[in-house]
């Protein structure tokens, strides 16, 4: 091209257009692996895989703890005589409709669980991450005449019904939290799983 | 020397650059006390990177390590004690000298035209020293530390849809863990303060670029030349005047900063979290998570905020554009005047409106929002914290500063700004 010829600038133009596009998408490819670099990794993945649990053992108005991502996780298999014991408690805990979004939607129900008698809940306490115990045994002596079984947190004497609802007037705020978790089979629960839309 | 230096400039323009940025650089010659602040900044800015450097010499971002490490720093390197609280003191003090610098801009009206990038600018850096301290405050793996860091990528998690999905991109992990520890270490240590670095520099050459304000917002290029000297009749050079004016503030900075290390490095818990000398417990959260000082006015906001929608990202969104609105001020403030010292009653109200609900928002954030006790049932919000309610006055008094400035810097009684700065 000699000096004096007359630029062409739509050439111009478009060569800086063209080759603007196709570097940015350059950038965009070479910037996937970065971000995608940031999620877990496979070893935190596992770590954090949700828990399959065989609950055809647990023998009726009885717990089993597993751990599933470093907590422990509370399965209670509920007689009919402890569920009937939840609509009594609901003057006495302080979020009886589980309005606190502790638990997924598919458990925001009187019995905190999507099939009536197996309750799954995080065994921590939700005052000071102190875990629970399991009392499922009605008016002990220590904890009173009014005790219809629950949880009851040594630590600073937190109390919560069979539901994980928080009494009221407890050091703890809010109902313990239900993690998400389905139904593999009538006898298998798998924990950290929202339920396959139907 | 002069033969020498003839040598370097013809390869690279130091001494080109020495006198535009600061040796022949022509600055107000009114500047008062607060004018100090800046160049504290860039002071601590130094000294948070060279003991930093010697702490990551010592320090393992490792969540078995990490807390041992720091102790190992303080209890068996030589002078470690010295260096991580001259780092801890100085993190605190970055907040101090920018909050004031901060309010020398607001006060003299520094962001307004031609001035408004040196201001947008300064907002990034803000933006920015807020995520260098809050990955900076994981790194000793205490409690607060461990949970403060929850809590804050927790406040990701309320966005609906992709909350959860991104807070878990953010820590590498479902909960906070060594990935996240590690992660911060590396932006802490490397990401931030070369981001912080660059965009300092760029701060600094936009003011050069405009030259600085002064108290009087007089505009110094706009006076005749002293035949004299050929500068503007209010200019002098930065060197040496200013060079010696900023050094008495180094001066007396390092009293300051000195007295704390020394007698004070944890400030009564408000430096260093009594609660950070535990390690990081992910079974067990403390009774009180409060973020460290210069978080807690944002930090009394966003509980302020109540959730309705069933959702609390609404909390989050307040406290983000609390942060953010800063960068609008240039385009809100349409006064004639730039300095405070010409503005009338009703921006000076509005100012020390805004400077109040600033502080005692900044306290209500370090105690429980139980702190005042509730209203008697009397009242219409009978049974509310009243902090809460106190905090959501002040919330809306923050707001207003900034969004009926549009209204009340026009509608003010300014005086006329004059043509030549006061002086003495």
């Amino acid at each position: 091209m000699s000096a004096d010829a007359a630029v062409n600038t739509g050439k111009r133009r478009f060569l800086i257009g063209a080759t603007s596009v196709v570097g940015g998408i350059g950038v965009i490819g070479v910037a996937i692996p970065f971000v995608a670099s940031l999620s877990p990794s496979e070893a935190a993945r596992a770590a954090g895989a949700p828990v399959e649990i065989d609950i055809s053992k647990i023998e009726s108005g009885m717990m089993i703890t597993v751990a599933w991502r470093g907590k422990p996780i509370f399965v209670v298999n509920r007689t009919d005589a402890m569920l009937a014991t939840l609509p009594k408690m609901d003057s006495r805990v302080a979020d009886p409709k589980s309005e606190v979004p502790h638990q997924p939607e598919y458990c925001k129900n009187e019995n905190r669980s999507s099939k009536p008698n197996l309750w799954v809940g995080i065994g921590i306490c939700t005052h000071l991450g102190c875990t629970p115990t399991f009392r499922p045994e009605v008016a002990p002596a220590d904890l009173g005449p009014d005790w219809l079984g629950g949880f009851f947190c040594p630590c600073h004497q937190s109390k919560y019904d069979l539901a994980g609802r928080v009494f009221k007037g407890v050091p703890a705020p809010t109902n313990l939290y239900v993690p998400p978790y389905r139904y593999a089979s009538d006898t298998r629960v798998v924990v950290g799983e929202d339920p396959k839309q139907a | 020397m002069s033969k020498f230096m003839t040598w370097v400039d013809e390869r690279f323009p130091l001494t080109a650059l020495w006198e535009s940025q600061w040796g022949k650089y022509i600055a107000p010659k009114n500047f008062n006390f607060w004018y100090f602040f800046g160049s504290l900044a860039a002071f601590i800015l130094v000294l948070q990177i060279v003991t930093g450097i010697w702490l990551a010499m010592d320090y393992k971002p490792d969540a078995a390590k990490a807390f041992g490490s720091i102790e190992y720093i303080m209890r068996d390197v030589h002078w470690g004690w010295l260096i991580r609280y001259m780092h801890s003191t100085g993190a605190s003090m970055f907040f101090v000298v920018v909050y004031l610098h901060m309010f020398r801009g607001l006060i003299y009206g520094s962001y307004r035209k031609p001035r408004e990038l040196t201001w947008l600018f300064g907002c990034v850096i803000y933006l920015a020293l807020m995520a260098e301290a809050f990955f900076g405050y994981l790194l000793p793996w205490g409690q607060m530390s461990y949970w403060g860091a929850q809590v804050i990528v927790n406040l990701f998690s309320t966005i609906p849809g992709i909350g959860e999905g991104l807070a878990v991109w953010i820590r590498g992990d479902y909960t906070i863990s060594d990935v996240t520890l590690n992660r911060f270490f590396a932006f802490h240590v490397a990401a931030l303060p070369l981001v912080l670095v660059a965009l300092v520099v760029m701060h600094l050459m936009a003011l050069h670029e405009t030259g600085s304000n002064n108290p009087d917002g007089v505009e110094i290029k706009k006076q005749p030349k002293d035949p004299k000297t050929g500068l503007p009749l209010d200019g002098i050079y930065s060197h040496p005047y200013y060079t010696v004016k900023d050094i008495v503030g180094v001066i007396g900075f390092l009293i300051v900063f000195s007295a704390i290390v020394f007698f004070l490095p944890n400030m009564g818990g408000f430096f260093l979290e009594a609660n950070n000398f535990i390690p990081a417990d992910p079974l067990k959260t403390p009774q009180e998570i409060a973020p460290v000082w210069y978080f807690t006015p944002y930090y009394a906001m966003l509980r302020a905020v109540p959730s309705f929608l069933e959702t609390q990202v609404w909390g989050v969104i307040v406290m983000a554009c609390a942060v953010l609105i800063f960068f609008a001020l240039p385009w809100l403030d349409r006064a004639p005047v730039k300095s405070i010292r010409y503005r009338g009653r009703l921006y000076k109200g509005f100012l020390i409106a805004f400077i109040v609900s600033f502080l005692i928002l900044g306290y209500l954030g370090t105690v429980p929002v139980t702190v005042w006790g509730q209203f008697a049932d009397a009242f219409p919000f009978h049974g509310a914290d009243r902090a809460t309610v106190v905090s959501r006055v002040l919330t809306v008094v923050y707001f207003a500063f900034f969004l009926l400035m549009p209204w009340y810097s026009v509608r003010d009684k300014t005086r006329p700004q004059p043509d030549r700065v006061r002086w003495p």
